[in-house]
């Protein structure tokens, strides 16, 4: 009797995770129909959001913050990519052994810190020095993009440092036993080997950069308009959601739910992507 | 180029990466660590924000957390140990598993809305539920991954001298594999508490925040991450420097439930 059930019960619990996910998708898909029938796909590239005064209706595209999103991303992954992959290569072949533990530690406890805590540091003591060295108002793309890139780096190095302690010691040795300098090991040995574990991590942090919320709304600026250069002031779509969210109304709230419909499609591809192709479940996100 | 000293500036070039991720969470932790203690004061403790301290915030936070904890743990557990005990991994388990990581990683503010849309909008009001809700779905993927993953260390010879013993299937699972799989499962659990503590992108407009005392779930709940938020962006010195201590307070609370988790996995070996 008490097995049925229990079974039962972790049956009903394991497929919990399936209905929440479709009740995600069809909550924010039903939600975003007025959207989707005023603007249709020419949401993506129009540049205007202007409520009307009455709130009733406006116009409303998704392009500022869409391009913020990707934007920021863009600048935050091609900054911890290369930071990454050099502290994953000096955690798993460079690093004494007596090292390798309080490295790991200190860059374990670095993706613990919550986001919101990045943002306050970001707004107070990165973005004057962002100021100070590349111009504009401190807060904008650039200062967004880097402690974007601070905050996905330990999770990078973290997944990419598993997928190269998974080539087999014989390899590596038998290529230094051919005279390879540890640079050729890592290049032609361990790279190839850990390629999928290591091409999965990155996109796995696009992911997470393209969905970070508190973090980039300290220090995007918030601002509805395009940036021009890489230090103007910007949006995405989470920061939107975060401060206008609650406030709109009717049609306006339809076009956020549009906003965030698409921001969960597109995460749920990425990560798709990478466990599908690249990860193959042989290393834990 | 010469091929060793193409080696050594690689070598060099990791090395100052470690250097780099190390030197900004010393940056972080020293600049908090300065601008919070000098905020703090007992006041801070005894006061509720309204007063300009944060006691009814720490309540609220960790009152959302905690009850978030108590629905997300067993259902983790529960979905972890049918994937691991009862799916014989079959197609069907590895479609959950997957599922299950991507929602791990679904972007927080949209699960946010989600809750809105489901939990607030329909009663016109924020509420703590909604908040609890949202923390919820945040944490069962975590817990699902750890303990599938820790149940998948625990030998198969322990199931089957079970057996053996005549043990029904659900009577093994409770009083020897979870045994087994303990403090990994607990660690875990530790783990993944810390990290909704200090989520925010979630409870801004599921709990949202209030200024007062309460433990009333049906209202608006005071939350210390929404709380930074919003003091951080006021302009005036007072309310910066509480959302400082606010901030120290999170990130100590935080890294001291981290540590905890991976001592004890470490007293373990």
């Amino acid at each position: 009797m008490g097995g049925r059930l229990f079974k039962d019960f972790s049956f009903f619990s394991a497929t919990l995770s399936f209905f929440i996910l479709i009740g995600i998708f069809s909550i924010l898909f039903n939600y975003a129909q007025e959207a989707l029938h005023e603007f249709g796909v020419e949401f993506l590239w129009s540049e205007i959001w202007e409520a009307d005064e009455d709130d009733e209706g406006g116009v409303f595209g998704g392009y500022i913050p869409i391009i913020g999103t990707l934007l920021s991303t863009l600048i935050a992954m091609i900054i911890a990519t290369p930071i990454a992959m050099g502290i994953a290569i000096f955690l798993s072949e460079i690093a004494h052994a007596t090292l390798i533990k309080p490295v790991s530690i200190a860059i374990e406890l670095l993706a613990a810190i919550p986001s919101i805590i990045y943002g306050m540091w970001g707004l107070f003591y990165f973005a004057p020095i962002v100021q100070a060295s590349f111009g504009g108002q401190g807060v904008g793309l650039l200062t967004a993009g880097i402690v974007l890139a601070i905050m996905i780096i330990p999770f990078m190095a973290a997944i990419t440092r598993d997928a190269m302690n998974t080539v087999p010691d014989v390899l590596k040795e038998s290529a230094y036993a051919m005279g390879a300098t540890k640079f050729e090991v890592i290049k032609d040995v361990i790279m190839p080997y850990a390629k999928g574990g290591i091409i999965g991590s990155i996109i796995l942090a696009l992911g997470r950069a393209l969905g970070e919320t508190m973090a980039v709304a300290f220090l995007i600026g918030s601002v509805m308009s395009i940036p021009s250069r890489v230090t103007d002031p910007t949006t995405s779509i989470p920061v939107l959601l975060a401060n206008n969210f609650a406030e709109a109304m009717d049609l306006e709230m339809s076009a956020m739910y549009y906003l965030a419909l698409i921001l969960f499609v597109v995460s749920f591809a990425i990560i798709s992507i990478a466990k599908f192709y690249f990860l193959n479940n042989k290393v834990k996100a | 180029m010469n091929r060793l000293l193409l080696n050594k500036i690689v070598l060099f070039l990791s090395t100052l990466s470690a250097v780099i991720g190390i030197g900004f969470l010393f940056w972080i932790l020293i600049t908090l660590s300065y601008k919070g203690i000098s905020s703090l004061s007992l006041s801070t403790f005894t006061n509720d924000l309204v007063e300009g301290g944060i006691r009814n915030l720490l309540v609220g936070q960790f009152t959302m957390a905690i009850l978030a904890s108590f629905i997300a743990v067993p259902i983790g557990m529960f979905a972890g140990i049918w994937l691991r005990e009862y799916s014989n991994n079959s197609r069907l388990a590895n479609v959950i598993r997957n599922l299950s990581d991507i929602m791990m990683s679904a972007p927080s503010i949209v699960i946010g809305v989600f809750v809105y849309a489901l939990f607030v909008a329909p009663f016109g009001t924020y509420n703590g539920f909604a908040g609890v809700i949202a923390l919820t779905i945040m944490m069962i993927p975590i817990i699902i991954s750890t303990t599938d993953n820790m149940l998948s260390l625990v030998p198969k010879e322990l199931r089957e001298a079970g057996i053996a013993l005549g043990g029904s299937k659900h009577k093994i699972i409770v009083q020897i594999v979870i045994k087994a799989a303990k403090v990994g499962i607990t660690t875990g659990i530790l783990l993944s508490f810390a990290r909704i503590i200090g989520e925010t992108a979630p409870l801004l407009f599921t709990s949202a925040n209030n200024q007062f005392f309460t433990m009333d779930l049906s209202g608006q709940f005071p939350s210390l991450t929404v709380s930074i938020y919003n003091l951080a962006t006021y302009p005036d010195e007072a309310s910066r420097n509480l959302a400082w201590a606010a901030s120290f307070v999170l990130t100590v609370v935080v890294l001291m439930i981290n540590l905890m988790g991976r001592y004890m996995t470490r007293n373990k070996k």
